[in-house]
């Protein structure tokens, strides 16, 4: 497309005084150049048409979700990772955890559903989202999507904007507002992974240390009777038949980010 | 020039402080660094080889270790073939430091002494510990 430098300067100056940037404002000034970027994005050299054959997802069976279950994977998780604990919830670094039914749903995707389930303890993590906004926002490109779904973070370029904070609408981020070494002290350290450093954000990556080798996120493997972790573009995987004979509700599908962690109720 | 009684040697003054680290420096002999590479698992190896030869290790393992970064986390690629036709796992904390567990008799010699010390890879990286939780 052509455009002139009167017009790029406008839009530049729009978008600067919008906010708008990152790869966002990309989008303004060629569209549609952004969705082959996402889809692009360490693949291998594959493209989006060449794709997908994978496409990772998880289910939750909320009505076998209890308290204990919740603390179960999330010490799994927080093992695994090394994910510094701190006592005051402004320095909380998630990357799984239990929350109300009202806060995973806050739009409230169907109010009549069944009181009991109501009760029940959600969790939460990140959707691993197929149009992740997150991704769309970050400056550098440290937050980004595979090709197989998995929206994943390079913590050597994350420069602590936390712009991927405020648009991920599932609250699925943590910042590191404090060195998390000092969260981990007097803990066993998961030798095989790293920590993070303060300042950058981080969130639940599907695992995907363990799916390169081949292994199953360690929660799905913590809980199989809870969640199910497998292959969404293949129509005969054991999460695809989950979903066909269960009843499944998203997370705000209402914003299209079309989330790939899936409940079922 | 107005003052130049006192611009010049001012000047000369200036010059001087500015370059003390480098002839103070001058004609001190700095022994250069010897990293060790006699660790257990070094001790094992049939072939003592590293990943890929010494030389091209020892002048580019960090552009080395920037491409391992890459194609692991972008590309999901977590097996690297060597100019050797051998398969090692893509990982700093896993298979360089499984050889190079002494920490401070390797990388740190050398680091030190190219006054790059610490490169800020251990603020995320866990270093090997001895059984003791003790950094090696
Ligand atoms: S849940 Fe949030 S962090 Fe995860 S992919 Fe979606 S927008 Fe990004
Ligand atoms: S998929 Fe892995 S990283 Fe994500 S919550 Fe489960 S255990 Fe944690």
């Amino acid at each position: 497309m052509s455009m002139d430098r009167r017009e790029f300067i406008k839009i530049a100056g729009i978008s600067a005084l919008l906010g708008i940037t990152g790869k966002g404002a990309f989008e303004l000034l060629r569209p549609g150049d952004l969705d082959a970027f996402e889809g692009q994005e360490g693949g291998a050299g594959l493209r989006k048409e060449d794709l997908p054959k994978i496409r990772w997802g998880m289910t939750i069976d909320v009505k076998k979700c209890d308290g204990q279950v919740v603390q179960k994977v999330r010490g799994v998780c927080d093992y695994l990772h090394n994910i510094p604990h701190f006592n005051n919830k402004k320095d909380e670094v998630k990357w799984i955890w239990g929350d109300t039914y009202e806060h995973a749903f806050a739009d409230g995707a169907n109010e009549y559903i069944d009181d009991a389930i109501k009760e029940l303890p959600f969790l939460l993590l990140c959707n691993h989202c197929d149009h992740p906004p997150c991704v769309r926002v970050c400056p550098t490109r440290a937050t980004f999507k595979r090709p197989d779904g998995i929206v994943a973070m390079d913590y050597h370029r994350c420069i602590g904007c936390r712009f991927c904070m405020a648009a991920c609408p599932f609250g699925s981020r943590s910042f590191n507002w404090r060195d998390p070494r000092e969260g981990l002290k007097g803990r066993k350290l998961n030798p095989e992974f790293p920590t993070r450093m303060r300042g950058v954000v981080e969130k639940c990556n599907f695992c995907v240390e363990r799916i390169d080798k081949g292994q199953i996120p360690a929660c799905a493997e913590a809980a199989p009777e809870v969640m199910t972790f497998g292959n969404l573009a293949d129509p005969n995987s054991n999460i695809r038949q989950v979903l066909r004979v269960r009843t499944s509700l998203r997370r705000k599908i209402e914003l299209g980010t079309e989330p790939f962690v899936f409940y079922l109720v | 020039m107005y003052d130049a009684n006192k611009i010049i040697p001012g000047l000369v003054i200036f010059v001087g402080l500015m370059t003390v680290p480098i002839w103070s420096a001058m004609g001190r002999v700095v022994p250069p660094p010897k990293p060790k590479l006699d660790t257990p698992v070094i001790r094992e190896l049939a072939e003592k080889k590293c990943v890929e030869g010494k030389e091209f290790m020892k002048s580019s393992h960090m552009q080395f270790l920037i491409t391992w970064r890459d194609e692991a986390l972008r590309k999901g690629k977590r097996v690297y073939i060597n100019s050797r036709g051998q398969k090692y796992y893509v990982s700093l904390q896993n298979t360089c430091m499984k050889c190079h567990s002494n920490k401070k008799e390797f990388c740190d010699r050398c680091h030190n002494y190219a006054g790059v010390e610490d490169p800020y890879c251990w603020e995320c990286h866990l270093a090997p510990r001895d059984a003791k939780g003790n950094e090696l």
